[in-house]
């Protein structure tokens, strides 16, 4: 079975973030790059995957030159090979899908994994919108996947618990924390990685369905004060909480 | 010709959940800007008291009906939304953030060829158009964009408006039976952990972090959560260490959550941690070192030992509770 993860490229959770000339998007200078932290549980589903049932197992990136890295960092976790789809625009989440969408058809791939969300634009629903652009099947924020032939049995996290969803391949799905343990790349997986190929293309223009008009930094949080620092500060902390907060 | 507004009521086991009276409430208030007409949709099987929604400023509910839609059902749910959305020609859909919400959205967002926006926290009408405002790069970064289709999908984060009535008013339901519903991929049980009220719907969260030493240790926590009827949340930390349910987890990559009151317990206050709690609207810490960066964002602060607070604030909040 030939399986598709989709991987993005972001910065690093601990990056201080500003915004770059224009007020439209992030300075980019001074950030370190990562594989999205909730695409490596789709690559080691992916993996886990293959290694049961066999197949393949392509990795696909949209985004600029740099993203090559995030590519990298899958093949040597495992993966088999992987597609760099070329831009140097910011595309939303719907033209992100679509270039993924058409080169997932490329490569007829019948299980995708996609991460639950991305920590750059955290949107968590370019999975889905991937789905329904191939009528697939797609379950999102999974935290157990089984699959039986054809059949797939997942749980997905909801607020207070859990769901069962049944459904079959073609399917999409996306990873949430739980889901597995992701391995580290070996040193023999770095070495390997570097003989796989990372196939480049040319991403086609897509329409654009939004426009960002512009960033700004939340307003910082005033700093609160320290009301004591032992047993006798309580009563004073709960009386600040039910009088001037009014919370309890 | 004015614009119409459609907004997806969810319901859990026949109730229609909070996030979605929200949602309502501020539909209402966009639409009195836009001069726009609203009506809401919800799919499901018996739903309680669907009419009372009217309260919030809706007249008119369409109902999709079936027993076997009780559960969630994507590809029912997203067809029926969507050819809805359509036939009757409504500019915006709006939903509530919730995993449904986001789950759902998506979905019938490309059946509608509309472009989304999703986890909304701000909104403003200006020249007639919607101004959204989003957090992205986890909260460090408000971004506003406008959709630029014609169809607009939106959802917007639970918590952050305020669910008020604007009348007495019932709505009038519309009920259409759905004959068939499809057999694949659909919710088949849902399993709920033990009447444990998640963080993303609590008004209330008492947090742990690695600062209690032990898994056995958050019984205090789990105590004081129960006394201020609160949802029990914790640090990465704690979750990696198999002390809590990663459905515990608040952060960047756990749950962002913004409830009125956060009391972080023995939590350093990393910049992960900090995305996913920073939106409340009042925090608490409890870290027995005074530098810790956790109170760079608290309101109020104790600077001791969680093992002598915190039984003490469960004392305090037990006397203040029965008076
Ligand atoms: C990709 C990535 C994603 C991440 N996502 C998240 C996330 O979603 N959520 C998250 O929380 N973290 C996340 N982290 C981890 C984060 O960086 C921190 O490591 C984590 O939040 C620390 O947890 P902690 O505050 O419980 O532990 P520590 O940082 O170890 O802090 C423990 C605190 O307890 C205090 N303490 C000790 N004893 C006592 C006592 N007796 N009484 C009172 N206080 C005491 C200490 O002073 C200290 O401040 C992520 C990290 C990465 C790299
Ligand atoms: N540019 C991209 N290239 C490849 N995969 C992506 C890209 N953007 C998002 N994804 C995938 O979609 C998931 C959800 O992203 P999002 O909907 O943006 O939060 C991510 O975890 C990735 O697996």
């Amino acid at each position: 079975m030939k399986i598709a993860v989709c991987v993005s490229h972001v910065p690093d959770t601990a990056a201080k973030i500003n915004i770059g000339a224009g007020n439209k998007s992030i300075d980019n200078t001074n950030i370190t790059f990562v594989i999205n932290p909730y695409d490596e549980f789709a690559v080691e589903e992916a993996l886990k995957t293959k290694e049961k049932f066999g197949g393949e197992v392509v990795v696909i990136s949209a985004g600029n030159d740099s993203n090559k890295e995030t590519i990298k960092k899958a093949l040597a976790m495992g993966c088999d090979s992987g597609v760099l789809l070329k831009t140097n625009e910011h595309l939303d989440s719907l033209a992100t899908a679509k270039l993924l969408a058409e080169e997932i058809k490329n490569q007829n791939a019948e299980l995708v994994f996609t991460g639950k969300q991305s920590v750059d634009f955290d949107a968590s629903i370019t999975g889905q919108l991937i789905g329904e652009l191939l009528g697939y099947n797609c379950v999102s924020v999974v935290v157990d996947f089984k699959i039986d032939g054809r059949k797939i049995t997942a749980e997905r996290e909801i607020e207070g618990g859990k769901e069962v969803v049944e459904t079959a391949l073609p399917a999409v799905i996306t990873t949430q924390k739980g889901l597995n343990d992701p391995r580290y790349a070996s040193l023999k997986g770095i070495m390997a990685a570097k003989k796989k190929t990372i196939e480049e293309k040319d991403a086609l223009p897509q329409k654009s369905y939004s426009e960002i008009i512009g960033m700004k930094k939340p307003k910082p949080k005033e700093p609160g004060r320290i009301i004591g620092e032992d047993l006798s500060a309580v009563p004073e902390l709960v009386r600040l909480l039910r009088e001037e907060a009014k919370v309890i | 010709m004015a614009e119409k507004i459609l907004v997806f009521l969810e319901q859990r086991n026949g109730q229609i959940k909070k996030a979605s009276l929200e949602v309502l409430k501020l539909a209402y208030d966009i639409s009195v800007k836009l001069n726009a007409e609203i009506e809401a949709a919800t799919v499901g099987s018996n739903i309680e008291m669907l009419e009372d929604a009217g309260n919030y400023g809706v007249k008119k509910i369409a109902h999709f009906r079936n027993e076997k839609l009780g559960y969630y059902a994507p590809n029912d749910y997203s067809k029926l939304i969507a050819d809805y959305t359509d036939k009757n020609n409504f500019t915006y859909l709006l939903l509530s953030n919730t995993s449904l919400g986001k789950d759902l959205a998506p979905r019938v967002a490309v059946k509608l060829d509309a472009g989304i926006a999703v986890d909304c926290t701000e909104v403003s009408v200006i020249d007639s158009e919607l101004h959204l405002t989003r957090p992205v790069y986890a909260g460090k970064i408000l971004c506003e964009i406008r959709l630029t289709s014609q169809r607009k999908v939106i959802t917007f984060r639970p918590n952050i408006f305020k669910a008020e009535k604007v009348s007495d008013d019932n709505a009038e339901i519309i009920l259409n039976e759905i004959a068939e519903v499809s057999t694949n991929n659909k919710v088949v049980e849902v399993k709920t952990s033990e009447n444990k009220l998640d963080v993303t719907e609590a008004d209330i969260i008492v947090s742990g972090g690695r600062g209690l030493k032990e898994a056995e240790n958050f019984g205090m926590i789990e105590e004081l959560a129960k006394v201020l009827g609160a949802a029990q949340g914790a640090s990465r930390a704690v979750v990696d260490a198999g002390w809590r349910p990663h459905s515990e987890q608040v952060g960047q990559t756990g749950k962002t959550v913004s409830p009125s009151l956060y009391i972080a317990i023995g939590i350093s206050g990393a910049i992960q941690h900090l995305a996913g709690m920073r939106s409340s609207k009042y925090i608490v810490a409890i870290n027995k070192d005074k530098d810790a960066p956790i109170f760079q964002i608290a309101d109020y602060g104790i600077a001791g030992d969680a093992f002598e607070i915190v039984p003490a604030l469960i004392e305090e909040i037990k006397k203040i509770k029965s008076n």
